[in-house]
């Protein structure tokens, strides 16, 4: 399987002089696609450092950063350039849904795909399919606020999946969830990996969901642990 | 899809009720505008209505508004005489406190303040509205009566009769009186008032001169105590001539100006010392507080729209996060704004135009003026709304992430 998300040699530190913290340091690490990797760590470890640099929001001091076959950041990358990237290869999927909360969830996955030139009305259609796909058709007319944890979250993992995205980001997306409910937010995430060969990252502290992943990457002050 | 048009209608009964609040506060700006336009016209119309093209006054004063002026009544006969000059009259003016002494129906004057009290001398008893007038005493079929007779007739040689701007609230056949003299209204003009913006009254001018001595006993008394005999009465405060359409207006002023003891304006000159001179500080400072009403408009649309935009912060982050571009984060802020601003416009527009007849001051509202002043309003927002754009495009994608 070819890697879609390839860190070479990643370092990031934050600060200058005495105050500066090195958030990562030589981080490696490639996910495939089909995967499902988990990345885990205490607080200050750098999961969300690396999360960021893997969104294209930071930018790495050194070390090379490959996403679907892209060199990020060498040569001249706009931030027009860097949210195209995202908006096409991406696939964001947050702790609280983050769902816009004045459309309902069909205009919330059909946003995303209007942000890439999609037409509204086949956005629209195509929306209310993946809806139907994640099993919560039903619910498409209606508001993030009348949806339940979990229909939010698979509304919101609709819209990650837009766009079909080669590359899938997930930070902590079963935290506000019960157990059996993170079970099958963590299947969906697998199904999705499997179905599109999309590389899923979870950055996770919920050990109720680590059996669920491929591989399990531990990050310790600022460097990969275990893997 | 249009972002700010759905979390307007998400919020719409927070949104109408800012739109309300600031409504009010641009209907009050636009109010100040119309107050002021109405001060202007309302100083104009005064000269206006006279439709005189010179006025002779007092030598070395700008009378009879911005200044006292007190010339000889038989000066009409001289100004009449000139080259250029069809017609000229004498006029007086005295601002009077009269009261509304009965007639068909009661009056209902803007300014009225009804009162019930005994009349000293006489003993009997007065009931009636107090009523603020600048009375005009003026020659009938002369120059300087009242510019338009809306009802009734105007004066015919009469005396003791009226005819009243129908800001006055008097109705015809009313009797209205002053220093003890009851005058009956004859007609009603269209309008016209000083500019205190105490309606006109029009009387003869023997009425007025009459009117003059009688309101001032005491120093008729004191002349004669003196010496000096009984104050002359032909006394006017200025003489006006209406030209013919070949004669300059300047070259007839210079004439007069030659005259000792005269001063000559002509009508436009005597706009101008209305304008700039009599009701330039009112207009200043209607002026000055429009200008701070609207500095604060901006300052409150500024901060709506950026509490608005700061309520939006993980929105515009998860926008950005997924790859929204710059000008939809811009559009999202921005269309806000202005139609925050169109709907609080329209509001606080309807809302004046609703009740800017019952100010007790004219409102001047016309196209020109709500159009500018929309114009206005929508470069206010716009100026206003970047504060909201600049915070917008300040958001880290990254404070999406994270709880």
């Amino acid at each position: 399987m070819s890697a879609l998300v390839e860190l070479a040699g990643i370092a990031k530190g934050f600060g200058a002089g005495e105050a500066r913290v090195q958030a990562l340091l030589d981080i490696n690490l490639s996910v495939a696609a089909g995967e499902v990797v988990g990345l885990r760590g205490p607080s200050g470890s750098g999961k969300s450092t690396l999360l960021n640099l893997v969104a294209c929001i930071l930018e790495p001091d050194a070390g090379t950063l490959r996403l679907a076959g892209e060199t990020v950041w060498q040569g001249r990358w706009s931030r027009a350039d860097l949210r195209a990237l995202r908006r096409e290869k991406i696939g964001f999927i947050f702790q609280f849904h983050n769902l816009l909360p004045f459309l309902d969830a069909t205009d919330n996955v059909a946003l995303a795909m209007t942000l890439n030139r999609v037409p509204l009305a086949e956005a629209r259609r195509r929306a209310r399919a993946l809806l139907d796909h994640l099993q919560v058709g039903k619910r498409a007319s209606a508001m993030p606020a009348k949806l339940s944890g979990g229909e939010a979250q698979r509304v919101a993992i609709a819209r990650a999946l837009a766009n079909n995205p080669r590359i899938i980001l997930a930070d902590e997306p079963t935290a506000a969830l019960d157990s059996e409910r993170a079970q099958v937010v963590m299947e969906l995430l697998r199904q999705v990996a499997r179905e599109q060969q999309a590389a899923v990252i979870v950055v996770t502290h919920d050990d109720k969901i680590f059996s669920r992943f491929d591989r399990l990457v531990s990050l310790r002050d600022g460097r990969i642990e275990a893997d | 899809m249009n972002l700010a048009l759905r979390d307007i209608r998400h919020n719409l009964g927070r949104f109408l009720l800012t739109c309300l609040g600031l409504g009010l506060l641009l209907g009050v700006a636009l109010a100040m505008v119309g107050i002021y336009g109405g001060i202007v016209e309302e100083a104009l119309s005064l000269a206006r209505g006279m439709r005189a093209d010179l006025w002779v006054v007092e030598g070395g004063s700008r009378g009879p508004f911005a200044e006292a002026s007190r010339i000889p009544g038989d000066v009409r006969e001289a100004v009449a005489r000139l080259p250029g000059v069809v017609a000229a009259g004498s006029l007086t003016f005295q601002t009077v406190e009269a009261r509304h002494a009965g007639g068909p129906g009661e009056a209902t004057a803007p300014s009225e303040d009804n009162v019930r009290e005994r009349a000293g001398e006489a003993g009997r008893q007065r009931i009636g509205a107090v009523l603020r007038l600048q009375v005009v005493g003026y020659e009938p079929d002369r120059p300087g009566g009242p510019p338009g007779i809306l009802a009734g007739r105007g004066i015919a040689r009469g005396r003791l009769e009226m005819v009243a701007d129908r800001s006055a609230g008097l109705p015809l056949g009313a009797m209205v009186e002053m220093a003890n003299l009851r005058y009956r209204v004859v007609g009603i003009s269209t309008r016209a008032v000083s500019t205190g913006g105490d309606p006109l009254a029009w009387i003869t001018l023997r009425d007025s001169q009459d009117l003059q001595f009688r309101l001032s006993p005491p120093a008729a008394r004191r002349a004669q105590q003196g010496g000096g005999g009984a104050l002359p009465q032909d006394t006017v405060n200025a003489v006006v001539a209406r030209l013919s359409p070949h004669a300059d207006a300047a070259a007839v002023a210079a004439e007069v100006r030659r005259w000792k003891h005269f001063a000559a304006l002509t009508g436009a000159e005597q706009e101008n010392v209305l304008t700039r001179s009599v009701v330039d500080k009112a207009r200043k400072q209607i002026g000055l507080f429009t200008t701070v009403l609207l500095l604060v408009s901006a300052v409150i649309v500024a901060l709506i729209i950026y509490t608005l935009t700061m309520d939006k912060m993980r929105e515009i982050a998860t926008l950005k996060l997924i790859g929204a571009p710059d000008r939809s984060i811009v559009a999202l802020v921005m269309q806000q704004a202005l139609l925050l601003g169109a709907v609080s416009f329209t509001s606080g527009t309807a809302l004046l135009l609703a009740v800017k007849d019952h100010f007790p001051r004219r409102v001047v509202l016309g196209l020109a003026e709500v159009s500018g002043f929309g114009m206005l309003v929508f470069v206010i927002c716009l100026l206003a709304s970047l504060l909201g754009v600049r915070y917008a495009l300040r958001i880290e994608p990254a404070q999406a992430l994270g709880g």
